[in-house]
């Protein structure tokens, strides 16, 4: 091979393989990114006092790249086992458009200017909150637990579950019990709504070696969990209904959507294997579509309410 | 080959050079207006007008006049 061809063989391979804007968006986990500002922005909103718009956009903005940061983190980490699963592969650092450096790199700059600037918008309490978030899912979950035990989805759920105690914190500047229980709201809901995906969407984990509840305990006892988890759910989301945060809207939204779940998940946990399989899976497929309705109600039936409040 | 030749990877280039771009400036803004919203929501500002007046003055010596 003469020397030009060699040096046209590298142009191509680095031509294809160059990074685009978008690349870099994609480490951020924008699909994420979208559940992290809906909750923050309602923890933000009903919280007791409120903040100037612009502070509030301010506080929004960052606690969004924060999650984008730990995203980023986290793709920078496990692109060993993204290259391996067929969901994954095509994520930037797999896919070899972004060298893993520059995704830990961006990580950790994010990580920094989001956290620095959201004590800087807002109050340290808040900006440690989003610190200790960042970690918790970079280093605590994906580096520590996701590749250690099946319970990595309930752990892993808690960095989901910090936006509106952040948002809260934001505007009061502590944490308080309405906020951890929109926090335990999240938390309890992740393990059944992840794990009803889990039972349809026979994923390639197990190639990744990743320990997944549906392959080290069985399918029958994720369908136990997602019950166990469901049932632990409830009074936390009635809990929320009984503090200041809430009023009628959300008591009835929570008495009703909670209703609906616990049915959901009970209708699971008699099914089996067979007849799940006989349907497509439809009864699976129909609660995790509904989890999504869940919280999006919940934190929805929130807002009315501080709105009720105000006018 | 022409020096002008534009290749896919240039619009790339383009893009991603465009988007930082399009970044820096938005963080320019959101520091801006951060700054405004946050004087705004301070005390009065007073400048120093090198005359004596009552604001200026520790308490002690303006209850003793």
């Amino acid at each position: 091979m003469s020397d030009y061809t060699a040096q046209t063989a590298t142009e191509t391979r680095t031509a294809e393989s160059e990074a685009g804007f978008g690349d870099y968006l994609a480490l951020l986990k924008p699909r994420v990114m979208s559940l992290v500002v809906f909750t923050a922005l309602v923890g933000l909103l009903v919280a007791p006092g409120g903040v100037s718009p612009m502070i509030g956009f301010t506080a929004i903005l960052f606690i969004a790249l924060g999650a984008g940061a730990s995203g980023a983190l986290n793709m920078w980490y496990d692109a060993d086992i993204d290259a391996v699963m067929k969901r994954t592969a095509k994520r930037p650092v797999p896919a070899g458009k972004v060298p893993a450096g520059e995704a830990l790199t961006l990580g950790l700059w994010l990580s920094a200017i989001s956290v620095i600037m959201l004590g800087l918008a807002t109050n340290w309490v808040a900006a440690s909150l989003l610190a200790f978030t960042i970690f918790f899912y970079a280093v605590v979950y994906t580096m520590w637990l996701k590749r250690a035990t099946p319970q990595n989805i309930v752990i892993g759920g808690a960095a989901g579950a910090f936006p509106p105690v952040i948002g809260w914190a934001a505007v009061t500047g502590d944490v308080s019990i309405a906020s951890v229980l929109m926090f335990g709201l999240i938390f309890m809901w992740t393990p059944p709504h992840f794990w009803a995906l889990a039972l349809f969407m026979k994923s390639d984990y197990h190639k990744a070696d990743v320990p997944m509840l549906t392959v080290t305990h069985g399918r029958a006892e994720t369908r136990k969990q997602i019950l166990i988890y469901t049932v632990l759910l409830v009074p936390v989301a009635l809990g929320l209904a009984f503090t200041a945060v809430a009023g009628p809207v959300y008591l009835a939204a929570a008495v009703v959507l909670n209703a609906i779940f616990l049915k959901g998940a009970w209708d699971i946990w008699r099914r089996d294997e067979e007849a799940a399989e006989a349907d497509g899976y439809l009864v699976e497929k129909k609660v995790f579509k509904f989890s999504l309705l869940y919280l999006f109600l919940h934190f929805g039936a929130l807002l009315v309410d501080a709105i009720w409040r105000l006018i | 080959m022409p020096l002008a030749e534009t290749h896919e990877i240039h619009k790339r280039r383009f893009g991603r050079n465009f988007g930082t771009a399009l970044c820096l400036v938005g963080f320019c803004a959101v520091v801006f207006g951060l700054t405004i919203a946050k004087v705004r929501e301070g005390s009065l500002l007073e400048a120093h007008d090198h005359q004596p007046r009552a604001s200026a003055l520790p308490i002690s010596e303006e209850l003793s006049q």
